[in-house]
């Protein structure tokens, strides 16, 4: 019988539109699995409690703090990170958004406001300031004072919608 | 930070959960958003997790007269759910959009935090308020618990060892009903320092309470709402500030309540 109980198990998803098998144990956060094992170290680690959403990657689509997952939970789910939303060497609108708008500084966060405002655009293409706010509750940033995250957010899903028509 | 070595098992079904469950120190796994947290704090040092996260428990959906909540449904679903736009439980989404953030209502299950059974947690009042029920499945059969008699204590519920939660059972209550639910919240934690949830319909009120207590709690006097309960305080919110706080927040959630009520007719 498969899965039963193991300290380290194999271990397949698909992570970034790759298929990738790898072994890890059964405490390894998800974070840890992508950035130690498979190198993707644009998914940060900040507070490590499930607090500051440096982490945040899409799983299965639905942004996720990677710090509060199990790796071996992520076993033949789509993992998406930020390397993953430029994959074919053009950023993604919403990165673009950033960059014309200021939505960041010392860029640490980024990584995380983005996969969460994907979430977030990815189901309400035209969301208020106040939803926007709400949606970014669980990315904190040191640096913007939130004003021009919320703008890059508004841009982007302009942006999206441009495209969509 | 990361957790004390563990081993792991993903159930393929309920009964295939509970025999691995059988394992002295082992703990179901559904989101993971409170178990996880406190395994990498090491405050949780499960010789086993058995993940029950893909079981077919989740969805929310209406049969007869009651609403059924699948135990693995997450704050992110009930915030979609069609079936809880209506005024009876309307308390039951504003909750849920309060929960943590975005990220953590993508994972985190009602389920899971009914068993984690947070004293500050928000939902358990709702629940309460709306007179839900508990079904349990062991080994040794079903039983339904109410939820006023589910929590016992600080993270402590009536779940035996080797026993889940298989549903979430609410009954629907008849037009011109109404629920709300207010809280005040730690800034940095977002956990409810107090919190309130009410319910009204033709057959009366009724109003839960959590966050100032060892468990949340049904309101006996709804013009005394704290009575003699023991009420716990700490450095940033003392007892009386947190007494205070609950009787303002009863007052408004069974206004709220009663306006959408009158709404429902």
């Amino acid at each position: 019988m498969a899965d039963r109980p193991e300290s380290s198990s194999a271990l397949s998803l698909v992570v970034n539109g790759e298929s990738r098998s790898l072994e890890v144990e059964a405490r390894t956060l998800l974070v840890h699995a992508l950035r130690d094992e498979l190198g993707l170290t644009g998914t940060h680690i900040g507070c490590d409690t499930s607090q500051c959403g440096a982490c945040t990657v899409l799983l299965d689509g639905r942004a996720v703090k990677s710090c509060t997952v199990l790796a071996v939970q992520a076993e033949g789910m789509e993992v998406t990170t930020i390397e993953g939303l430029s994959a074919d060497g053009d950023t993604h609108p919403i990165q673009r958004a950033f960059v014309e708008h200021h939505g960041l500084q010392c860029g640490f966060c980024t990584p995380g406001v983005i996969l969460t405002s994907f979430d977030l655009l990815s189901r309400d293409a035209e969301p208020s300031h106040a939803t926007i706010r709400h949606a970014l509750r669980g990315n904190l940033c040191r640096c913007t004072g939130y004003q021009t995250i919320v703008e890059s957010v508004r841009a982007a899903g302009d942006a999206l919608r441009g495209e969509g028509s | 930070m990361i957790p004390a070595p563990v081993r792991y098992a993903r159930a393929t079904d309920i009964d295939d959960a509970l025999a691995l469950l059988a394992e002295p120190d082992a703990k179901a796994l559904a989101g993971g958003q409170s178990l996880l947290p406190i395994m990498k704090l090491r405050i949780a040092r499960p010789s086993l997790v058995v993940d029950i996260s893909r079981l077919e428990l989740r969805g929310v959906d209406v049969r007869g007269n009651e609403l059924h909540i699948g135990p693995l449904t997450t704050w992110d679903d009930l915030l979609r759910a069609e079936e809880l736009r209506r005024p009876a439980l309307s308390a039951m989404a504003e909750c849920a959009d309060g929960i943590g953030d975005l990220q953590v209502r993508n994972r985190g299950t009602v389920g899971g935090s009914l068993a984690h059974a947070d004293p500050a947690s928000d939902m358990p009042a709702v629940l309460l308020a709306l007179e839900a029920a508990v079904s349990l499945r062991s080994p040794n059969g079903d039983r339904v618990v109410r939820l006023a008699d589910f929590f016992v204590g600080p993270f402590m519920t009536a779940l035996r060892a080797q026993e889940l939660i298989t549903d979430v059972v609410v009954p629907l209550s008849e037009l011109g009903s109404g629920s709300a639910y207010v809280s005040v919240e730690h800034p940095a934690s977002g956990f409810a320092l107090a919190g309130a949830a009410a319910s009204v319909g033709p057959d009366g009120e009724r109003v839960a309470v959590t966050g100032i207590a060892g468990r949340p709690f049904l309101v006996s006097d709804h013009g005394d709402p704290v009575g003699d309960t023991e009420v716990f305080g700490d450095r940033f919110a003392p007892a009386d500030y947190r007494r205070g706080l609950a009787i303002v927040l009863v007052e408004r959630a069974l206004e709220r309540a009663k306006e959408r009520a009158v709404e429902d007719r």
